[in-house]
C-alpha cells in the first residue's frame, strides 16, 4: 500500500508562535483519514502546508509523491480542497464558482455536478453574497466532489450543514472511498469520524499525540467500573492503571486503562466481587482527555 | 435588468420606532472611535500640517503685496489653474494666495475621506456581517448610520478647529483661518451625507464608495466649469456644487459665512434621504434587489485571467464612464481658455506660452497630468484587489486548483496595467474628440491622445509599487495610497515649500513630459517603464515565495 500523504517532523512558526512543532502524519492511499485536534492545534496550518500555501520551516512533507511547495500546480490537479470557512465572490453565482474551480483544476464531471446539486439541494443561480454559511459550504463541497481527483482534503467540511445534509455528505465520502479515493478529513464531529474514518491522527499544540486505527485507539481509552466487593479494596489505589478511585466502604468506582484491565480485575476478584458494572470506552473520552490536556 | 425596488413598508418601525431607532448610538460611536483612533488622528494631522505648511511657506515666497498680486494673477489668468484650484478672490490677501491650492482641492480630499469613513462604518460593516452581530444587541435601526455621521461630523469639526489654530499660528488672521477650516469641515459634512446615502443604495461597500467618489468628481467638475467660464467671478455651475460652496466661503477674501449654511442644509437634506431609506430597506439589502445569476458558468470563464477580468469588470466600466466624461469636459473647454483671458498680463503670458494655441496646450497638459494621477489611483485599487482576495479567503481555493501563484497574480496585474492604459486612451480620445469638435480640427485627436498616453509610465510605477508591497510586505499594502498622496503633494506643494530638488524628483509624475506643447522626451518615459517593470518583477517573485493568508 502506498502513502498519499507523509509528513514527518513538520515545523511552522509565525513570528514567536510555533504553530507546528514536529508534526507527523501518514495517510495511506485509498483510506479515509480523520484529522483531529482542539481549536488552534494546527490542523488548518498543516493542510495549508500540504497545499503549498505555507512554506514549511523544517521537516519532510510529501504529497502524492511530490513536494507540495515546488510541485504545487501539478499536484493540485490531482486533488480537491474544501476550506473550513468558504468565502465566495459576492457577484458570482454558486454554479459559476463550481464550474470555474472545476475548470481551473482541469475538468469537472458534468453528470456528477448535476447529481450533487440535486443531492445537496443547492440552488446554483444564487449570487455568492446571498448564500447562507451552510450553502456556501455546499458550493465548495459540490465543486470538490464533482471533480475526478485522487485526493480530497476536507477541512471541517460539514460546519454549518444541517443534519440531513451531513448525512448526504457522509454518503458521498463513502462513495468516494469505494471509488478508491483518499480522503483527509479534518473534523470536530466524533460521530462523523467514527462512521467514516479507518484511521485517525490526533494533534495538539502542533504535535501528533495519537495515530492509528480506531480499534487501536480504543485500547488507549479507559473503562469505567463500579463494583460491590466482599472486602475492603486496600491495594487498588496503588495500581498505576487506576484513576479517579472512589471508595465507600465495600463499594468502589474507578476508571481503568484498557491495557491494565486484566491485573485490576484480578485484584477485584482477590477481594471478592458481589456485583460489577463496566462501561466500555468511548472515543469521546479519548478526545476529551487530549483536548483537556491541551487546555491545561 | 429587473430593478424591483425593495421598499417594503417599515414594518418593524412601529409606534415609538423613531426614538428607539437610535438606541446604542453612543456605544457604536465609541466603537467607531476606537477603530479609527489612529487613522483619524493621522489624516487630521496630515491636513493640518498641509495647511500650516503652505501658509508658513508662502510668507517667505510672497513677502510683499506686489508679489502676491503677481502670484494671484498668474493663477487667475491661467484657466488650467482656475479649473484645478479655483480663483484667488482677493489678490492682495496673503491667506487667499497662499491657500489657493488647498481650498477646493483640500476640500475635495476632506470630502473623499468623509465618504470612505461613513461607508466603512455603515455598509462596510453590514456587508462584512459584523453589523448583524452588533444589530442583534440592543441597537436601533438608525444607530449605525447616526454613529457614522456623528463620527464624520466630529472629525470634520476637530479638523476645522485645528486647521484654524495652525493657520493663526502661521501668522494669518483668525477670522479667515476659521472660515477656511469651516469650509473644509462643511465639505466633509456634506459628503459624509452623500456617503450615507450611497451606502443605502447598494449592497457593496466598494460600489458605495464608487458612487460617493463619482458624485464628488461631478461636484468638482461643475465647480471647475463654473470657475473657468466666468470672467471675474464664478458662474452658476459652481453654485450647483458643494465643493463650489466651500470655495465661495472665500476665506481671507471677505469670509462669507452665510455660504456655510448652504452646505449644512444640503447635508441635512441628503442625510434625511439616507434615514428614510434605512427605515425602509432590509438589513444587508440595497435598493436594487439582487438578480439571480447563471446556473452554470459561461465557457470562457475558465482561466485566472477570465476570473480577474470578471471581478474587475464593474469597477472598470464605472471608471471608464467617469474618465470619458472628464476627458470630454476638459477637451471641450480647452480651446476657449485663450478667449477668457483679456487682461494685458494674461495676453503677455499667452504670448510667452506661444499664442492661444500654446495656452490651450498648457491647459490640456495640466488637466491630463491631473487625470493621470486619478488613473494611477485606479491602478492602485485594481492591484490592491489581489490583497483583498487573499484576506477574504478567496485566493486559497483558487491556488488549491491547478493555478500557479504567478499566473494568478499576473492576471490581476494585467488587468491593472491594461485597465489603466484603457482609461488613458479613453481620456485621450474623449478630450481629443471634444477639443477637435470645438476647434473643428479633428487632427487634434492624435496629439491629445498622445498627451494622455505619456502619463502611462508614471501610472504604471504606482501599480508597480502596489504590487511590490502586496508581494513583499502584504500587511503594508495600503501604504501604496500613501505613496500616491505623497507624490501628489510633492508635485503640488514641493516647490512652494522649497523642498530639495531630489525630493520633488521622487514623484514619477514630475518626470512625465508636459504634452501637448512640450517636447516629447523618450528617456524619462523609458526609465519610468523600466522602474515599473523592476517593481513588478520584484513584487511578483516575492509573492511566489511568501506564505499565503
Amino acid at each position: 500500500m502506498t502513502t498519499a500523504i507523509s509528513v514527518s517532523g513538520l515545523v511552522k512558526t509565525f513570528g514567536p508562535t510555533r504553530a507546528l512543532d514536529g508534526l507527523d502524519l501518514t495517510v495511506r492511499s485509498g483510506e479515509v483519514h480523520g484529522f483531529l485536534g482542539p481549536n488552534g492545534s494546527g490542523k488548518s496550518t498543516t493542510i495549508r502546508v500540504l497545499l503549498g500555501l505555507l512554506r514549511a520551516d523544517a521537516g519532510e512533507v510529501r504529497l502524492l509523491g511530490g513536494d507540495p511547495w515546488t510541485d504545487a500546480t501539478e499536484l493540485h490537479r490531482r486533488l480537491a480542497y474544501v476550506p473550513g470557512a468558504v468565502s465566495l465572490w459576492p457577484n458570482l453565482s454558486g454554479g459559476e464558482v463550481i464550474d470555474l474551480l472545476g475548470r481551473l483544476r482541469g475538468g469537472l464531471n458534468p453528470k456528477r455536478r448535476t447529481e450533487l446539486l440535486e443531492r445537496f439541494d443547492l440552488d446554483p443561480t444564487k449570487k455568492g453574497r446571498a448564500y447562507s454559511k451552510g450553502n456556501r459550504q455546499k458550493v465548495a463541497l459540490v465543486a470538490a466532489l464533482a471533480s475526478d481527483v485522487e485526493l480530497l482534503i476536507l477541512d471541517e467540511p460539514t460546519s454549518g450543514l444541517d443534519p440531513l445534509m451531513e448525512a448526504v455528505f457522509k454518503d458521498c465520502v463513502r462513495e468516494e472511498h469505494e471509488r478508491g479515493r483518499t480522503v483527509l478529513l479534518s473534523s470536530h464531529i466524533l460521530a462523523e469520524v467514527e462512521s467514516l474514518c479507518e484511521r485517525v491522527s490526533i494533534i495538539r499544540l502542533g504535535r501528533t499525540v495519537e495515530t492509528g486505527t480506531l480499534t487501536e485507539l480504543r485500547h488507549l481509552t479507559r473503562t469505567s467500573i463500579s463494583a460491590e466487593l466482599a472486602g475492603v479494596p486496600d491495594r487498588l489505589g496503588e495500581h498505576p492503571g487506576v484513576h479517579d478511585l472512589h471508595v465507600e466502604g465495600h463499594r468502589v468506582r474507578f476508571d481503568v486503562e484498557t491495557a491494565e484491565l486484566d491485573p485490576v480485575l484480578r485484584e477485584l476478584t482477590r477481594v471478592g466481587v458481589r456485583g460489577l458494572v463496566s462501561q466500555p470506552p468511548t472515543l469521546e473520552e479519548l478526545f476529551l482527555r487530549h483536548y483537556e490536556e491541551a487546555s491545561r | 435588468m429587473t430593478t424591483t425596488t425593495a421598499l417594503p413598508t417599515p414594518a418593524r418601525v412601529g409606534s415609538g420606532g423613531w426614538r428607539t431607532g437610535f438606541t446604542g448610538t453612543t456605544a457604536l460611536l465609541r466603537l467607531a472611535l476606537r477603530r479609527d483612533r489612529v487613522l483619524a488622528t493621522c489624516w487630521i494631522l496630515v491636513f493640518v500640517a498641509m495647511a500650516a505648511g503652505s501658509a508658513a511657506a508662502s510668507q517667505g515666497v510672497y513677502p510683499t503685496q506686489q508679489a502676491r498680486v503677481r502670484a494671484a494673477s498668474a493663477i487667475n489668468d491661467t484657466p488650467a489653474m482656475v479649473a484645478l484650484y479655483g480663483r484667488v478672490f482677493d489678490p492682495t490677501s496673503l491667506g487667499a494666495v497662499s491657500l489657493i491650492k488647498l481650498g477646493a482641492f483640500g476640500a475635495a480630499l476632506v470630502a473623499l475621506v468623509a465618504i470612505f469613513s461613513v461607508v466603512r462604518h455603515t455598509r462596510g460593516e453590514e456587508e462584512a456581517g459584523r453589523l448583524e452581530l452588533v444589530g442583534a444587541a440592543v441597537v436601533g435601526r438608525y444607530s449605525a448610520l447616526t454613529a457614522a455621521l456623528l463620527l464624520a461630523i466630529g472629525t470634520s469639526i476637530v479638523l476645522a478647529l485645528l486647521t484654524a489654530l495652525s493657520l493663526v499660528g502661521a501668522g494669518l488672521p483668525a477670522d479667515g483661518a476659521l472660515a477656511f477650516g469651516l469650509s473644509w469641515a462643511g465639505a466633509g459634512v456634506a459628503f459624509a451625507a452623500i456617503g450615507a446615502l450611497a451606502a443605502q443604495v447598494t449592497e457593496s461597500a466598494r460600489t458605495a464608495n464608487g458612487i460617493g467618489a463619482a458624485v464628488l468628481a461631478v461636484a468638482y467638475l461643475l465647480r471647475a466649469t463654473g470657475d473657468v467660464t466666468g470672467v471675474d467671478d464664478s458662474t452658476w455651475p459652481s453654485w450647483l456644487s458643494p465643493i463650489g460652496w466651500a470655495q465661495q466661503v472665500r476665506p481671507f477674501a471677505g469670509d462669507r459665512w452665510w455660504v456655510l449654511v448652504n452646505l449644512l442644509v444640503f447635508a441635512a437634506l441628503v442625510a434625511a434621504a439616507a434615514y428614510a431609506l434605512v427605515a425602509r430597506r432590509d438589513h444587508g439589502a440595497g435598493l436594487v434587489a439582487a438578480r439571480p445569476g447563471r446556473a452554470a458558468a459561461q465557457p470562457r470563464l475558465r482561466s485566472p485571467l477570465a476570473l480577474a477580468a470578471r471581478l474587475h469588470r464593474g469597477a472598470l466600466v464605472g471608471w471608464l464612464v467617469g474618465m470619458a466624461l472628464g476627458g470630454l469636459l476638459f477637451g471641450s473647454i480647452a480651446s476657449q481658455v485663450g478667449a477668457l483671458a483679456d487682461t494685458p498680463e494674461a495676453r503677455e503670458m499667452i504670448r510667452r506660452l506661444g499664442g492661444e494655441r500654446g495656452l490651450t496646450d498648457a491647459f490640456l497638459a495640466t488637466e491630463l497630468g491631473i487625470l493621470g494621477v486619478v488613473v494611477a489611483a485606479y491602478g492602485i485599487s485594481a492591484a490592491l484587489r489581489m490583497r483583498g482576495e487573499e484576506t477574504a479567503g478567496r485566493l486559497e481555493p483558487v491556488l488549491a486548483t491547478g493555478v500557479g501563484r504567478l499566473r494568478w497574480a499576473a492576471s490581476h496585474v494585467i488587468v491593472a496595467l491594461g485597465g489603466a492604459a484603457l482609461l488613458l486612451v479613453t481620456v485621450g480620445l474623449g478630450a481629443g474628440f471634444a477639443h477637435g469638435a470645438a476647434t473643428e480640427n479633428f487632427g487634434e485627436i492624435g496629439r491629445v491622445l498622445a498627451a494622455a498616453l505619456v502619463q502611462l509610465p508614471a501610472v504604471w510605477v504606482l501599480t508597480g509599487i502596489t504590487v511590490l508591497l502586496v508581494g513583499a510586505a502584504p500587511r503594508l499594502a495600503v501604504l501604496s495610497w500613501a505613496a500616491l498622496v505623497l507624490f501628489l503633494l510633492l508635485g503640488q506643494l514641493g516647490s512652494l515649500m522649497r523642498l530639495p530638488g531630489w525630493m520633488i524628483d521622487l514623484s514619477p509624475f514630475g518626470h512625465t513630459p508636459k504634452l501637448p506643447g512640450a517636447e516629447l522626451e523618450l528617456t524619462p518615459l523609458v526609465s519610468l517603464t523600466l522602474i515599473a517593470a523592476i517593481l513588478l518583477t520584484v513584487g511578483l517573485s516575492a509573492f511566489r515565495r511568501r506564505d499565503i493568508g
